[in-house]
């Protein structure tokens, strides 16, 4: 570096004359090498403008969402409705902004949720052997050989009022479904961190750094975790898609959110009936869906090997 | 030169017998093993591969994965303490500040996410508590110590920008970084190539003059000790089989499993003249599975005879400081 003077190579802790070369941050060699994928950058874009628009797309436009016009049915793409009508005539556009707060949410929510318990019994499992790493696994089992809907149907019943009264309608809901979704969606993360826990339990910097005094647990945490993470965050970007779509199975059995709130996966279910003379108001849903989905497969990739430094790109 | 090092006794390993459960039955793969190591000192273990080198030292840190291994008998006496009772926690505060250990493989042994220096520096501030100024200074001063060229950029590189003698010697600054009073080294040339090995070998000399710890130097290369230790230990299927001053075991190798050994270091300066084969130990190590009474070498021994697979030979005195398990020696 420039300017710097070369430290004698002295063995002395004189550390006040050694003179450091800069240093570029962890964070900033990620975000270099994140720059490099193209189709994460064009990603980061695309996702944080849809974030954007349901944010404070209905404070601009101002169109209510249940506005009801029997002369405007099934209308295509106009300068009133951009994006056209449903078979009530209630416009789109205000249908779609204000449903995909509820949808990018319940999809991310329900990913976070996933991953963090899917990762916390994939560890334990994976770092512990016999009976617990065992006994985690038939849970797991378990929970993949239920029956889904029959159980969601008993949850949903058993809580839905409770929830309701504890935090409000929608929200509970919100709960409700994030939780519901997860629960069923942790065991692949599951299993790949548990069998990825195993390769690399047994890899030589573990057992170096269990040599030189690690403790279980810092090994988890340093050494172990964040070299299983890649495929990681490839499944979780997956498990947006499924919480999307899952959400929308649950509007359409009347079990999510009220048939009123129009979610993307409900615009989705109402407009199927309509394919034939409609079908920008299903096209307009799937696209968003969509999009949400790939974009967030491509972060998910981009991250990944951005987050390792292995990787030489 | 006597068989003692300077100072005090700091690692006694007792009738040391550490087993592993297969599917066919216990393998005893190191079956009574009493090893001696005084301060300041440099000792070699040497034996083929499968002997219980790479198990007695692992013992000596309790890395030995439990199950399926078990320490069934025998003393690890550290400064006079026995560990093979102390818990996780306690063994802990023992690694790295008391013992530390450079594995065999270079290539795989740092953690490919993180930089050398966060590496090193955890070890650091884990035992020595010093804040991360302090650290990094620490970190530094080691990899300067270990003749990393620039330390100061190195430190904020990963492990795959360095080569294999260069990590091996991160490796090191990183078992030295806590000031360890015995230093345990695994194999730590065989991954290398030959020219990197004998850099690896003076930066262990050179370490051990300026640091002034014990070192363990496990290796199957007769060569190695010959030139780096003052004290060999001969292990053989499990069991130490002689245990000499380094000039008197190569001079006067009293068991056959040693004379062999010896016998077979390639000699470039006969072969220039002799057109001779290379010696080599016919057979192969014995099953460690519920090994039979008697000699474990002797069905690879020429000089073998019937007393010999009879009773297990215990290891006796022959000269000062010489000690060999043979009952024809």
């Amino acid at each position: 570096m420039a300017g710097s003077t070369l430290a004698s190579p002295t063995v002395s802790a004189g550390a006040a004359t050694v003179v450091r070369a800069k240093r570029i941050s962890p964070g900033l060699e990620a975000w270099r090498r994140f720059r490099r994928h193209r189709l994460a950058v064009a990603s980061v874009f695309i996702l944080g403008f849809m974030i954007l628009a349901v944010a404070v797309g209905p404070l601009v436009w101002q169109v209510p969402i249940n506005e009801i016009d029997f002369t405007a049915r099934l209308a295509g793409p106009s300068l009133a409705h951009p994006l056209g009508t449903d078979d009530l005539g209630q416009d789109l556009l205000a249908r779609m902004l204000y449903g995909g707060r509820i949808s990018l949410a319940v999809g991310l929510a329900a990913m976070a949720a996933a991953i963090f318990v899917g990762v916390v019994i994939g560890a334990i499992a994976g770092i512990s052997r016999g009976s617990v790493d065992a006994g985690l696994m038939w849970l797991t089992d378990l929970f993949l050989a239920l029956p889904q809907l029959p159980l969601l149907l008993l949850i949903i019943y058993l809580f839905r009022d409770s929830l309701k009264e504890l935090v409000g309608p929608e929200m509970g809901v919100f709960i409700l479904i994030v939780v519901v979704i997860a629960g069923f969606r942790w065991m692949p993360v599951a299993r790949l961190v548990r069998a990825q826990f195993f390769s690399l339990r047994e890899k030589e910097f573990v057992e170096a750094a269990r040599a030189l005094g690690a403790s279980t647990s810092r090994q988890v945490v340093r050494h172990i975790l964040p070299n299983s993470l890649g495929p990681v965050i490839v499944a979780g970007t997956i498990d947006v898609a499924a919480a999307i779509i899952a959400e929308s199975t649950l509007s359409f059995l009347g079990l999510g959110f009220p048939p009123d709130i129009p979610t993307w996966g409900r615009l989705l279910f109402d407009a199927k009936d309509y394919l034939d003379f409609a079908p920008h108001w299903a096209l307009i849903p799937g696209a968003a869906i969509f999009l949400a989905v790939l974009t967030i497969n491509f972060i998910g990739d981009g991250l990944r090997d951005a987050l390792d430094p292995r990787k030489v790109l | 030169m006597s068989a003692t090092g300077t100072g005090e006794r700091l690692l006694d390993i007792r009738g040391l017998k550490t087993h592993f459960k297969t599917d066919d039955g216990w393998v005893h793969a190191v079956d009574g093993v009493d090893i001696a190591l005084d301060a300041g000192e440099t000792l070699g273990v040497v034996g083929e591969s499968g002997c219980g080198k790479t198990i007695t030292a692992m013992s000596t840190l309790k890395l030995i994965p439990m199950p399926p291994g078990r320490i069934v008998a025998g003393q690890i006496l550290w400064r006079g303490r026995d560990i093979v009772p102390l818990t996780s926690d306690e063994m802990r505060s023992i690694r790295a500040k008391e013992i530390a250990i450079v594995f065999q493989e270079p290539m795989t042994s740092l953690n490919p996410v993180y930089t050398v220096g966060d590496q090193i520096g955890e070890v650091i501030r884990q035992h020595e508590g010093l804040n991360k100024k302090q650290t990094l200074d620490r970190t530094i001063e080691m990899l300067r110590l270990v003749h990393i060229p620039n330390p100061e950029r190195r430190v904020n590189d990963y492990p795959h920008q360095f080569s294999g003698g260069m990590r091996q010697r991160v490796m090191i600054a990183m078992a030295l970084s806590c000031n360890p009073k015995l230093l345990i080294a695994d194999e730590p040339t065989t991954a290398l190539d030959v020219t990197i090995q004998a850099q690896i070998l003076e930066l262990l000399a050179e370490m051990k003059s300026k640091l002034g710890m014990a070192v363990m130097l496990i290796t199957h290369a007769m060569g190695v000790v010959a030139e780096t230790c003052q004290r060999v230990v001969v292990m053989y299927a499990g069991k130490v089989v002689e245990e000499a001053p380094v000039r008197e075991l190569f001079r006067n190798p009293r068991h056959p499993y040693t004379q062999g050994l010896i016998r077979s270091i390639p000699r470039i300066d006969l072969a220039a003249v002799k057109k001779t084969r290379l010696e080599a130990i016919g057979g192969v190590v014995p099953r460690l599975i519920d090994p039979a009474p008697g000699c474990r070498f002797a069905a690879r021994c020429r000089f073998a005879k019937g007393i010999c697979s009879e009773a297990t030979p215990e290891l006796r005195e022959v000269a000062p400081g010489h000690k060999v398990a043979c009952v024809l020696a």
